[in-house]
């Protein structure tokens, strides 16, 4: 019986929906099974660190990362499956492009501790944070350390495939699986580095059901504000919808469900920086020409950093806000 | 001499997790610590974000259980416009959410806590795991299992929108509602649901309470803790995952109060230590006392087991027969022997089942009347709904515009960080003999400590599932290695 090729899963800073996603491929779990040696994989077996340190380097064919780096361990883990595996594949949106957590980046890091270790519920008279080395009395206790800003794993180590959303949808994740076990029969061929992957080449917009006309606005609205046409465009009914700039892939399932579009599937094919394509966008629709009334439209949009870089913030052009940049007057990277 | 064990990562816990414990000269234990490594930051960045964004933006605290977020920050969302859901839109909340119950009670049973019941906890590593536990019930049992839980998600799909991080509700209530045939549709899932969730405990009664050296362990002092107990209650202090107030009970099982919402200041508070990124919540009327347990310490605990300690019943039949059963064998109220967890997470089960076929069979649910536009100025609301891991309280206010200014979340697996933390700390004292040579069977009856927990602490470090690597190593004083064990 000939070896089977080796497989990798990990998550850096995550939240466990890319795992979850993996699993809602039922059946489809059982190829993965058929088809490779599953080496590391913390959700679904025993290994540790130590048995992925002791591998020889590139043994590994696959490994699928998700999650952003947030901390030194998130990075020295993102650096040794990059020199174990072949491929490695930026799964799901923290590890694309930041997702959520990634608008961290618009503070500080210190900012982070200090607002979690002093809220309303926090007794915490003495000012005590988490220290990254402590004397304990019976000895010296380590927890790894904040980055000063969240980072992509293609800001860390090179990646050789990127798989969008939040969660990638598990037909897509089937979708993939399918073509690599092919590739592996030769029966189909990678495509080109740097592909993005289980996900379409055009915008939501494309997949969406609802009816589309013309789009010009007058005012943006917010989602709860009044009654919404459950048949017409979002973005038409001036809800601020990201469907616009956002890769194709999902089945626009958020619009389908009365629920706009929040760019989850990141940057359209081609697209440089998300929030830029947006702007643009939006600013299409807009139906105005005098700069007070333009104002007076786009004050709709009651949070522009978070609209155009909710899920992009950490992979864009400007990867983080000034602040996190520079928390000391510069000396913050 | 002190000598060093680190368990590192621990394995079949939801997030990464670090045991650290100290031997003494003597080769007894020490101290122990129970560290979490890692912290995200959404306290932070959800100040300058709009209120009805947080449903969707703290879903990504937890992908396992991102229902709880999308629900606990809806609710607070409707508090901080002072608007109130139609009763369609609660009920569709309430039935995603029981279904969504469903889902993660059986993850938890079948795949980490029950390969230590169903294999026993001396069994071999390559068989205490999910297929260990197939091989031994049965196949069939195992696409129970995945039945189960694709059942949950479609019934989440339909209501949220997505299977996983949900997007439908909003301040008022929730972006669409239900057709007639989905509301059948989702009936008949429930039904089968119910017959499953009676399967379960027919399983765990069969393979556990008959079987005395299981009922030993579980009734042993090496898993006991007497702490403080809450869960949320309905009207009639029955256990209620959606809605109520936050039942507290002391560990003589009396009720020493309940609290809406937005008075959880008054009763919660956490305590902070340098060693770790997660804090450690406590009774504020009764105070931090360190890790003990007993009535002077505010330790309390919030999982299933505590919820239905805090509670005088269930309020569906067959789950309130079941609850009656459970402290009739376990000799009364309230149960302290956390391995009794995974009995009362199986009650759970089947109250959300039932729940979700008494939701579904209102043909209300399916009902045009699923938003009320809110017209309120928005200012200041908290949201509380139980997670599986735990009570779930999120906490805004926003500016006139709705934009949140402040963010508090009190998670469910942080509720119980101490108690955790104690169990293991116990565990260790009583498991771990000087001169005696520390095997793989002690170190997961360790581990043991903590599985009733449930803890995710991709949740807790606003920071999942699974089984990871666990190693012990035992160093001298001069970090020498003595011992190393590895799974």
């Amino acid at each position: 019986m000939s070896e089977k090729p080796k497989f990798a899963m990990y998550w850096a800073a995550s939240c466990g929906g890319c795992e979850i996603a993996v699993l809602n491929i039922d059946e489809k779990i059982l190829d993965v099974d058929a088809n490779f040696e599953v080496v590391f994989w913390p959700v679904a077996m025993d290994a540790k660190y130590k048995d992925l340190e002791a591998m020889e380097d590139g043994s590994i064919l696959l490994t699928l990362f998700n999650g952003g780096i947030r901390n030194d361990e998130n990075e020295y883990l993102a650096k040794l499956l990059r020199r174990k595996s072949k491929i490695l594949v930026a799964f799901g949106s923290c590890a694309c492009e930041g997702c959520v957590p990634g608008l961290a980046n618009l503070s500080p890091a210190e900012e982070i501790i200090t607002t979690a270790f002093h809220t309303v519920s926090t007794d915490n008279p003495n000012g005590v944070h988490p220290q990254p080395t402590y004397k304990a009395p019976e000895g010296e206790l380590h927890i790894p350390r904040l980055l000063p800003v969240l980072k992509t794993l293609d800001q860390v180590v090179e990646v050789d495939y990127y798989m969008p959303g939040c969660p990638p949808e598990s037909h897509q994740i089937a979708a993939v699986i399918d073509l690599v076990i092919q590739v592996l029969q030769g029966k189909a061929e990678l495509p080109p580095k740097g592909t993005v992957i289980g996900a379409g080449i055009s915008t939501v917009c494309d997949e969406c059901p609802r009816k589309r006309n013309v789009k010009t606005i007058k005012s943006f609205t917010r989602i709860f504000g009044q009654p919404l046409d459950p048949e017409l465009c979002l973005l038409e009914q001036g809800i601020p919808c990201n469907g616009i700039a956002t890769r194709s892939g999902c089945g626009a399932r958020c619009p389908s469900a009365g629920a706009q579009c929040i760019g989850c599937y990141g940057p359209a094919e081609g697209v440089l920086d998300y929030g830029a394509r947006l702007i643009t966008a939006y600013a299409s629709v807009v139906d105005a020409n005098e700069p007070d009334e333009i104002e007076r439209i786009l004050d709709g949009i009651p949070d522009l950093v978070g609209q155009f870089y909710r899920f992009n913030l950490a992979g864009s052009l400007l990867k983080a806000g000034q602040t996190a940049w520079k928390p000391n007057g510069g000396n913050g990277r | 001499m002190t000598q060093r064990i680190t368990i590192d990562p621990i394995t079949r816990l939801e997030g990464h997790g670090k045991i650290e414990i100290f031997l003494n000269e003597e080769g007894e234990v020490a101290n122990t610590y129970f560290q979490i490594p890692e912290l995200r930051g959404f306290e932070r960045f959800c100040v300058g974000r709009p209120i009805e964004e947080m449903p969707l933006l703290t879903n990504r605290i937890c992908g396992v259980c991102p229902e709880a977020h999308h629900m606990a920050a809806a609710k607070a969302a409707d508090a901080v416009y002072h608007v109130d859901p139609p009763r369609t839109a609660k009920m569709l909340r309430e039935l995603l959410y029981s279904a969504f119950y469903v889902t993660d009670h059986t993850t938890h049973f079948y795949a980490l806590a029950g390969p230590d019941f169903v294999m026993g906890p001396d069994a071999p590593v390559a068989e205490r795991n999910i297929l260990g536990v197939i091989h031994k019930v049965g196949l069939e049992i195992g696409s129970k299992v995945i039945r189960a839980r694709k059942y949950g998600h479609t019934v989440v799909e339909i209501i949220g929108g997505r299977k996983v991080h949900p997007c439908t509700s909003i301040p008022g209530g929730l972006t669409k509602g239900i057709t007639e045939e989905q509301r059948l549709e989702i009936l008949e899932m429930g039904k089968w649901a119910v017959e499953f969730a009676q399967f379960s405990l027919k399983l765990f009664s069969d393979i556990v309470l008959s079987n005395k050296a299981y009922v030993d362990l579980i009734l042993g002092d090496i898993y006991t803790h007497r702490t403080y107990y809450i869960g949320t209650v309905d009207e009639n202090n029955r256990v209620n995952f959606y809605d109520g107030k936050v039942s507290v009970v002391d560990p003589q099982g009396n009720r020493i109060g309940k609290y809406a919402p937005h008075e959880y200041t008054e009763w919660i508070a956490e305590h902070v230590e340098p060693w770790t990124y997660l804090k450690f919540p406590y009774l504020k009327k009764v105070g931090w006392k360190g890790f003990v347990d007993g009535k002077d310490s505010g330790v309390y605990c919030a999982t299933p087991l505590s919820r239905l300690n805090a509670a005088d019943g269930m309020a569906t039949p067959r789950a309130q027969e079941e609850y009656e059963r459970f402290y009739a064998t376990l000799g009364g109220k309230p149960v302290h022997q956390r391995l009794a967890t995974h009995w009362a997470r199986l009650i759970e089960l089947l109250y959300a089942a039932e729940r979700w076929v008494e939701l579904a069979s209102d043909p209300e649910v399916a009902g045009p009347n699923f938003h009320t536009v809110p017209t309120e100025m928005p200012t200041e609301g908290v949201g509380i709904v139980e997670a599986p891991r735990g009570t779930l309280t999120h906490h805004y206010r926003t500016d006139e515009r709705g934009i949140v200014t402040k963010a508090n979340l009190i998670v469910g697996t942080t509720n119980n960080y101490a108690p955790i933390s104690m169990s293991i700390n116990k565990a260790a004292r009583t498991l771990i003999k000087k001169g005696q040579q520390i095997t793989e069977p002690i170190l997961n009856m360790i581990e043991m400590a903590f599985r009733p927990y449930d803890p995710c602490f991709g949740c807790a470090t606003h920071t999942l599932p699974g089984q990871m690597p666990l190693e012990v190593t035992i160093r001298n004083a001069q970090g020498e290695v003595v011992q190393v064990l590895k799974r």
